[in-house]
C-alpha cells in the first residue's frame, strides 16, 4: 500500500500528460465529425505529419545554429507553426481531395477514401525521409531538460510541464474561438444544418475546409508537443495513438469539444494510473500489459450507461 | 441494348483473361539457364532499414558469384522480396516463390514470427532457406531440411545475458520488461529462467506493447522495485524510448537488451543515455577482423551508407547458398539441380568461411559456430565495443 501511495503522484502525472496528447489529437475528429458526421481516419497522419513537420524545423534550426541561442519557448513556437501550417494546410487538402468529391456518396465510401489517404500518408513521408536523410526515424532535439523533484518520488520533468501548458492554452483558444468569433458561428451553423446555413449566405465549403483547418492544425500542434516529450517518431506513430484519441473522443461524445478533451484526459489517467492500482490490488497478478485493456473495458461499461458519451447528451450543440 | 452491352462486357472480359493468362504462361516458362536466388526481408514499414541492409549485403554476394555462375552456364539473378515484417505478407511472398521453379533458394527472413509460417510453405517443395538473422529455436527446432540459420539462438542469447548480468555485472534484483512477440517475449523469457538459476531475484516481469511511446506505467511500477538491472526483451524503437524514460525518471538500473536493440537508431534515440548499455547479440564487431572492415568499405562505397548489424550476415547467408547451389550443380552433372539437391546440398555445408563466422550445419540446421556478443555504449557511438563474445553452442541446455 504504502508502495502505491509512492507510485501514484508520478502515475498521475504521466496520465495527465499522455491524456493531454490524446485531447489534442481527438479535438480534429470530434471537430470534423460535427461538421461533417465523417470519422476522418486520415486525421492520425495528419498528426504525424505534424510531429514531422515540428522536428524538421526544430533540426533545420539545430543545424543552423539558432537553436543553442535562442530561448527554448521561441524555438518551441516557431516548431507548433511549423505543425500547425503544415497540418492545417494538409487537412484542407485533404477534405479537397479525398472527400470533397464524395461527400454526397454512402456513408462508408468516405470512409474506404480515409483508410486510403492514410496509407498513402504513411508511406508519403517514409519515401520522402527516406530518400532526403536516409532513415525514417526522426530524432527530435531535446527543447526543455530540466527536472523539477519535488518529492524523490515526484520528479516533474519540464517538458511534460511544456505539454501540458502548451495544449491547455490551444484548446482554451480553440474554445474561444469556437464559441466567440464569427467563424465558429459559422461553423457550429454548418455543423447543425448545412443546407439552412447555405441559406443563411454561409458558404459551406469554405467553412468545411476552415475546419480541416483547424482540426488538422490541432493535430500538427499535438504532433510537435509529442515529438518534443517522447523524441523519437516515424511513420507509423499515429496508428495506435490515432485509435486512442479516436476513443477519446468517443467517450468524450463525438461531435463535443470540450467532451474530446474529457475523453482524452480520462483515458490517459486510466491507462496509466489505472492499471498501477489494479496490479497492486491484485498482488500483480495483473501486469502492466493489461492497461489498454482495463482501459476499453472501463470505456465499455461508460458507454453502456451513457452510450452518447460523458459530454455527448448534455452538450446539444455540436461542432 | 442491354443484351449487347453485356455480351461486350463479356467479350472484353474474356480477350483480358487470355491476355492476363498468356503473360503468365510465357512468364512462367522455364528458361532452362536461369537461376534465381531470392531475399525476403522487409523493405517497407518500420523495419524496413534492417531489411535492405541485409537486401544489399546479399547483393553484393550475387554480384561477385555472377561470373562463376555464367562459367558454369547459368545467368544469377537476385530476386529481392519484401515481406513487410507481417507473416501474412511472408506467406503470400513464399507462395509466389514456390511457384516460380528458377527460385532455388531464399536468403531471409529477418524475423522469426515471419520465417516460421513461411518456412511450411518452403518445405512443400523443399525450397531452402537460410537465415541471416531468426534467432528463435522454433526456426530450426522442427528439423526441417530446407531451413537454415547462420546466427545463434534466442536460448542461448537469453542464458548469455543472464550469465553475464548475474555474474560479472553482480545484479541480484532484475526487472524484466517485454514486448510480447515472439521474439522479445522468447528471449526474455530464457534470460529469466537463466537469471533465476543463476541466484537472481526476479522483481518484476511486464509486458509492452509495440509500437507505443509511452512507458511510464511500467516504469513507475518497475522504479519502485528498485531494481539493479532492467532487462529488455524487444525491438530498438520501444527499447531506446524505455532507455530514455527510464533515466527522465530517475531510474538508475543498468539497462540490458538482446539483439533488437542492435541498431544504429538506439544512440541516436538515447542520446547520452545509452551510455552504459548492455545488450547480446548475434552479429559481431565487422571492424574487428581485417577482411570485415574491407567488406564495410565496400558496402559504403557501393551503397554510400554504413552496413548495417545484420548486412554481413545477409551477404554470408547469400553465400552459403550459392555454395550448396554450385555444389548442387556439380553433383548434377553440370545441369539445373532440383530444389531438394540444393537443401541437401546447403544442409551439408562445413566449414564454410564467411565473413561474420564459420559456417558448419548440424542435423537442425542451426550453425555450429555462431558466436553470440556482449556489446556496451562506453560512447554514444554506435557500433558499441564487445566486452565479451562466446561460441553459443556452450549456452544451449546447460
Amino acid at each position: 500500500m504504502e508502495q502505491l501511495l509512492h507510485i501514484l503522484p508520478q502515475s498521475l502525472l504521466d496520465g495527465l500528460t499522455l491524456g493531454f496528447v490524446y485531447a489534442m489529437v481527438a479535438l480534429g475528429y470530434t471537430m470534423i465529425y460535427g461538421v461533417m458526421e465523417l470519422i476522418n481516419f486520415a486525421h492520425s497522419e495528419v498528426f504525424m505529419v505534424g510531429a514531422f513537420a515540428g522536428t524538421e524545423m526544430l533540426l533545420f534550426l539545430q543545424s543552423r545554429g539558432y537553436l543553442g541561442t535562442m530561448p527554448a519557448p521561441v524555438a518551441l513556437i516557431v516548431a507548433l507553426m511549423a505543425g500547425i501550417l503544415m497540418s492545417g494546410t494538409l487537412g484542407v487538402l485533404i477534405e479537397r481531395i479525398a472527400y470533397r468529391p464524395i461527400r454526397y456518396a454512402p456513408r462508408l465510401v468516405p470512409f474506404i477514401s480515409a483508410i486510403g489517404v492514410s496509407f498513402f500518408l504513411q508511406d508519403a513521408v517514409r519515401l520522402i525521409e527516406g530518400l532526403w536523410k536516409n532513415a525514417f526515424y526522426l530524432t527530435a532535439p531535446s527543447l526543455f531538460t530540466s527536472v523539477i523533484t519535488i518529492t524523490p518520488g515526484l520528479r516533474v520533468p519540464a517538458k511534460s510541464l511544456i505539454v501540458i501548458l502548451a495544449a491547455l492554452i490551444m484548446m482554451l483558444a480553440l474554445n474561444i474561438f469556437v464559441t466567440r468569433s464569427k467563424w465558429g458561428k459559422a461553423i457550429r451553423a454548418v455543423a447543425q444544418d448545412k443546407e439552412t446555413a447555405s441559406l443563411m449566405s454561409i458558404n459551406v465549403n469554405s467553412v468545411i475546409a476552415l475546419t480541416f483547418f483547424v482540426g488538422g492544425g490541432m493535430g500538427g500542434a499535438a504532433g510537435t508537443l509529442f515529438a518534443t516529450q517522447y523524441s523519437l517518431i516515424d511513420p507509423y506513430i499515429g496508428f495506435i495513438l490515432g485509435i486512442k484519441a479516436f476513443t477519446a473522443a468517443v467517450l468524450g461524445g463525438i461531435g463535443s469539444i470540450p467532451g474530446a478533451m474529457v475523453g482524452g484526459l480520462l483515458l490517459g489517467i486510466l491507462e496509466s494510473t489505472g492499471i498501477v492500482i489494479l496490479g497492486f490490488a491484485t498482488h500483480g497478478a495483473i501486469g502492466i500489459e493489461y492497461k489498454d485493456v482495463l482501459a476499453f473495458v472501463i470505456l465499455i461499461i461508460i458507454l453502456i450507461f451513457k452510450p452518447g458519451g460523458i459530454l455527448g447528451e448534455e452538450v446539444r450543440e455540436k461542432v | 441494348m442491354q443484351l449487347r452491352c453485356k455480351s461486350l462486357t463479356f467479350f472484353l472480359m474474356a480477350a483480358l483473361v487470355l491476355v492476363v493468362v498468356g503473360l503468365v504462361v510465357t512468364g512462367c516458362a522455364p528458361k532452362a539457364n536461369v537461376i534465381k536466388v531470392a531475399t525476403v526481408t522487409p523493405l517497407s514499414g518500420s523495419q524496413a532499414a534492417v531489411g535492405e541492409s541485409i537486401k544489399l549485403g546479399a547483393q553484393i554476394a550475387v554480384e561477385e558469384q555472377k561470373d562463376a555462375f555464367t562459367k558454369l552456364g547459368f545467368a544469377l539473378q537476385l530476386d529481392p522480396q519484401d515481406d513487410q515484417a507481417d507473416p501474412k505478407v511472408g506467406v503470400d511472398v513464399a507462395q509466389k516463390l514456390i511457384a516460380d521453379k528458377e527460385v532455388l533458394g531464399v536468403d531471409g527472413h529477418y524475423n522469426s514470427g515471419v520465417a516460421i509460417p513461411a518456412s511450411e510453405v518452403y518445405k512443400t517443395d523443399n525450397l531452402t532457406e537460410v537465415s541471416p538473422a531468426n534467432t528463435n529455436p522454433k526456426v530450426t527446432d522442427r528439423k526441417y531440411l530446407d531451413v537454415n540459420r547462420i546466427c545463434a539462438r534466442d536460448d542461448e542469447q537469453g542464458p548469455f545475458g543472464a550469465d553475464y548480468a548475474f555474474n560479472t555485472l553482480k545484479a541480484k534484483n532484475i526487472y524484466i520488461v517485454d514486448d510480447k512477440t515472439t521474439y522479445g517475449a522468447g528471449v526474455a523469457q530464457q534470460f529469466e529462467a537463466r537469471a533465476k538459476a543463476d541466484g537472481a531475484t526476479i522483481l518484476g516481469h511486464d509486458g509492452i506493447t509495440a509500437g507505443e511511446t509511452d512507458f511510464s506505467a511500467v516504469l513507475d511500477k518497475a522504479g519502485s522495485a528498485k531494481p539493479d538491472l532492467l532487462y529488455f526483451g524487444g525491438m530498438f524503437p520501444e527499447g531506446s524510448l524505455l532507455l530514455k524514460q527510464m533515466r527522465d525518471k530517475g531510474i538508475n538500473a543498468t539497462f540490458m537488451g538482446a539483439d533488437g536493440m542492435d541498431d544504429p537508431q538506439m544512440a541516436k534515440i538515447a542520446g547520452n543515455d545509452v551510455i552504459g548499455a548492455y545488450y547480446t547479440t548475434a552479429a559481431g564487431d565487422i571492424n574487428s577482423t581485417p577482411e570485415g572492415k574491407a567488406w564495410a568499405d565496400k558496402y559504403t562505397k557501393e551503397f554510400n551508407q554504413q552496413p548495417g548489424a545484420y548486412a554481413v550476415y545477409g551477404y554470408d547467408s547469400m553465400n552459403v547458398l550459392l555454395d550448396g547451389i554450385k555444389k548442387a550443380i556439380a553433383d548434377n552433372g553440370g545441369k539445373a539441380p532440383s530444389r531438394l539437391q540444393v537443401s541437401q546440398a546447403v544442409r551439408a555445408t562445413k566449414d564454410f568461411q564467411g565473413i561474420s563466422s564459420k559456417v558448419t550445419f548440424d542435423d537442425k540446421g542451426d550453425n555450429l559456430y555462431a558466436m553470440l556478443f556482449m556489446k556496451e555504449y562506453k560512447t554514444a557511438d554506435y557500433p558499441p565495443a564487445v566486452i565479451q563474445s562466446g561460441t553459443a553452442g556452450q549456452y544451449l541446455q546447460k
